[in-house]
């Protein structure tokens, strides 16, 4: 399949493939993290994460028309407001669905799935009957359009490099959460032993709704970051959420670093892939290597080797 | 100090702790023994509130912690050791210690507790999960003792720990009364380790409390006839 092209339009094609990759990489990540964290913490499947992240597209695209009728000036920053935002209802929404529903499922994780998926399937209407069925697109201000010409042939464009620093603050931020501050260490310590937790005066129930809300808000993010590359629609969401699975179970649940690995290998072979073969096939191949190497290694790619 | 009454647990129908009274003074430590089954760990879980408890009293200081959640309990003043140490294997060691401080406004380990088990100082940035076992069970003690408990509730300390580093145990869980004022429950199968800490020893069998005794007037063959199978 490369035979079609010169080794200067090969490594070309590697380069503005790889980078687009790399968007694709930021929202499997922003994504992961939220699903790896609440998964990790409580053991919930969430099935609407993928609505979670739609909320933050939505909560974007209110921003900035907001700021287009109401203060054109400031346009060209509302991104960093509608991050903010999109974060806020992300992880509000997720700590009431959290109250109302899951901590009454903990015992069944089963049946979390299923509640969340009907959840999703709930968020998914409600956008429906008050967005409308119709994608709509975010107006991206002047200065995240447009591309950067790294040389005659491969180009980068702005808004993607942007993503990436999104999601690289983060990520870098959830794992300083996580490994340097108090909340982190009672949340990994739930992780381990709930019981235990509770017994050394963690007040365990009060950490899940925390991890819960600010997985869902860090979806809220990714659904910021999402409405510079594809458009936002009802279901859009779904698109995402089985991806983000597959970065989660290949990272191994339980540790960021390995979502960081899954995520970046899983969308840059996607990405790269794709343009061979087409998507489909891309995603087939995908697949059929992560298979293979959860074969060998069912806990994932990074675990930790203690005595338990 | 602690007044437990009517005391009842249950699996379901089954009732493993049945009507169970007993108190313990301050700067008490009680032993409470019994043979494999017979309600030991079960007693120290409902106590922490880890299990529930069917009916009955827990009265702390005055105050009732029945209703409590274990996390409340350790913040009215319970620290718990659990059998098997639980300790938390993939944090550092000065991390597992520090869960231990979520209830209390204090941030950084007291030294206190690292003059106390000088081993966890030099170990402190491991994995809890690579320590010995008799390191862990240092670990857990003081993780427990982090959170400044009233009363420490120790369960079977001794456990898959050798011999020399029992009797060291003993004489660590004295000092640790005598320092802080705390009051120890601590159950038991070790005969030797019992008489060598406790005040009084309490032998429970199939849920109840069938002898009592203080440590000073002890019939120790009578204790062994209880623990032997």
């Amino acid at each position: 399949m490369f035979s079609d092209f010169s080794t200067a339009e090969l490594m070309a094609i590697f380069a503005m493939q790889g980078f687009a990759g790399l968007i694709l990489f930021a929202v499997f990540i922003l994504m992961a993290l939220g699903l790896a964290i609440i998964f990790g913490q409580m053991g919930v499947i969430n099935m609407a994460h993928g609505e979670f992240m739609i909320l933050g597209a939505y909560v974007t695209y209110l921003t900035s028309t907001l700021f287009s009728t109401h203060a054109p000036d400031l346009f060209g920053a509302y991104f960093f407001f509608a991050i903010v935002f999109a974060f806020f209802a992300a992880a509000l929404l997720g700590a009431l669905v959290e109250w109302s529903m899951i901590r009454f499922l903990y015992h069944r994780p089963l049946d979390t799935l299923l509640a969340t998926w009907g959840l999703s399937l709930i968020l998914q209407q409600a956008y429906r009957s008050i967005f409308g069925a119709r994608e709509v697109g975010v107006v991206i201000p002047d200065w995240l359009m447009g591309s950067y010409q790294l040389t005659d042939m491969i180009e980068v464009p702005i808004n993607g490099i942007f993503v990436m620093c999104l999601a690289l603050a983060a990520t870098v931020f959830v794992i300083t959460l996580m490994y340097r501050s108090r909340w982190g260490m009672q949340v990994r310590a739930v992780v381990q032993n709930r019981q235990m937790a509770g017994a050394v005066g963690i007040n365990s129930a009060k950490v899940d709704r925390m991890t819960f809300a600010l997985g869902c808000g860090i979806a809220g993010v990714a659904g910021s970051a999402f409405t510079m590359i594809g458009s936002t629609g009802p279901s859009s969401g779904q698109l995402y959420i089985v991806d983000t699975f597959l970065v989660v179970v290949f990272g191994g649940a339980g540790s960021l670093l390995g979502t960081v690995a899954s995520a970046f290998s899983i969308s840059q072979s996607q990405s790269i892939l794709e343009f061979f073969m087409g998507g489909s096939m891309a995603k087939v191949l995908t697949l059929l290597i992560v298979v293979m190497i959860l074969m060998f290694r069912p806990q994932g790619l990074f675990s930790l080797k203690v005595r338990r | 100090m602690l007044k437990v009454a009517d005391f009842s647990v249950a699996y379901g129908q089954s009732e493993i702790i049945k009507n169970m009274n007993f108190t313990l003074g301050r700067n008490e430590i009680v032993a409470i023994m019994g043979r494999n089954g017979m309600g030991k760990t079960t007693l120290m879980k409902s106590l922490m509130g880890v299990i529930p408890s069917k009916q009955g009293s827990i009265e702390l200081d005055g105050k009732e912690v029945f209703h409590l959640k274990s996390h409340d309990r350790v913040k009215a003043g319970m620290g718990y050791v659990p059998q098997g140490r639980m300790i938390f294997s993939t944090m550092t060691v000065r991390e597992n210690i520090e869960t231990g401080l979520t209830t209390t406004n204090k941030r950084t380990v007291p030294s206190d507790l690292y003059d106390l088990f000088p081993v966890l100082l030099e170990m402190r940035s491991r994995r809890g999960g690579n320590l010995s076992g008799g390191q862990q069970q240092q670990l857990a003690i003081a993780r427990a003792l982090a959170s400044d408990p009233k009363l420490l509730l120790l369960d079977e300390p001794t456990e898959g720990i050798q011999p020399s580093i029992i009797s060291e145990m003993a004489r660590t869980l004295k000092l640790i009364r005598d320092q802080r004022g705390l009051s120890i429950i601590v159950s038991e199968q070790v005969l030797k380790f019992a008489l060598d800490i406790a005040d009084r020893i309490l032998v429970i069998e199939k849920g109840e409390i069938v002898h009592e005794e203080l440590r000073s007037s002890v019939d120790e063959a009578k204790v062994a006839s209880y623990l032997a199978v």
